[in-house]
């Protein structure tokens, strides 16, 4: 069965998540065999994927650790090992 | 990519928190700073809004780890934590549009790729590049929420299908559909842009 490249579109996520049925991927698969749009949209759009879910993208910024952990021990002490235990002091 | 030499037993670490030995949070949540900022990051838009969610979310979650069940993963549970404090803040802030309310995305219209007639691969050292880190975020942000929260879940946290429906109260299809539709307007918004500041040979220094 031939498929018009729109169709093609719809399953571009089923096909990255290889979540569609054996049928549909077949036809999908024939379908970017020789259709280079297709492909090339296939290709960009897993490329673009694998870009956003890079640890880079969204860097922590400089002494984020050191005054998320500074916050943090002030809570503990504050907690004084009693968690739930509202003191303020 | 292994990223210990022990296997951490966060339920165990967890106990002995409940138990007195506070000191142990640090160390729990040190793998998860990562998520919980880009989470804040993509909702907030700017450092010092997502760094105060990001604090926020880690004493929330301490403050209430005995509510901590063990049903999701300790990630998972942060994640969500991290979740509800931004969208708290963007309510108190009122800077959300009512954009997740108004939308019906399962009923819209197709959404449609960039057409390219060829993709040259934008290797990962792109991310090196400031420019490129900045349009990637930039294209996170601007999706609607119900977009970018399941982009974020799914793609980014890398949760299954099912964790992410649970996660956002959705179901399963919806999260697909979304997901679909997310996707390809990262690709439409992303694929021009990324094709011209990838030029032949611009990453190889030989």
């Amino acid at each position: 069965m031939v498929i018009e490249c729109k169709h093609v579109w719809d399953h571009i996520s089923g096909y990255l998540d290889d979540s569609l049925s054996p049928e549909t991927r077949e036809m999908v698969q024939r379908h970017l065999e020789h259709c280079e749009i297709c492909s090339a949209i296939l290709d960009s759009t897993r490329n673009i994927l694998v870009l956003t879910a890079d640890d880079r993208v969204f860097e922590l910024p400089v002494g984020f650790s050191d005054r998320l952990h500074a916050r943090l021990d002030r809570e503990i002490a504050g907690a004084s090992g009693d968690p739930g235990k509202d003191s303020s002091d | 990519m292994s990223v210990g030499i022990t296997v951490r037993d966060e339920e165990q670490m967890i106990a002995s928190i409940l138990g007195g030995d506070s000191e142990q949070y640090h160390d729990l949540i040190r793998p998860y700073e990562h998520s919980v900022y880009r989470m804040a990051l993509s909702f907030m838009k700017n450092e010092s809004d997502a760094e105060d969610v990001a604090q926020e979310a880690f004493l929330n979650a301490f403050r209430n780890l005995a509510a901590f069940r063990g049903q999701a993963k300790f990630s998972t549970w942060l994640i969500s934590i991290t979740l509800n404090e931004a969208r708290g803040r963007l309510r108190r802030q009122s800077l959300v549009r009512m954009e997740s309310l108004d939308e019906t995305p399962e009923q819209g219209g197709q959404v449609s790729p960039a057409l390219l007639r060829d993709w040259r691969e934008v290797p990962s050292e792109a991310l090196e590049r400031k420019e490129i880190r900045e349009m990637l975020q930039a294209a996170i942000g601007g999706l609607a929420p119900i977009y970018r929260e399941v982009v974020l879940l799914r793609d980014v946290e890398e949760l299954s299908v099912e964790e992410t429906a649970t996660e956002l109260a959705i179901s399963a299809a919806s999260v697909k559909t979304r997901l679909h539709r997310a996707r390809i307007m990262l690709q439409k918004a992303l694929a021009p842009q990324l094709k011209t500041a990838n030029p032949k040979r611009r990453w190889f220094r030989w």
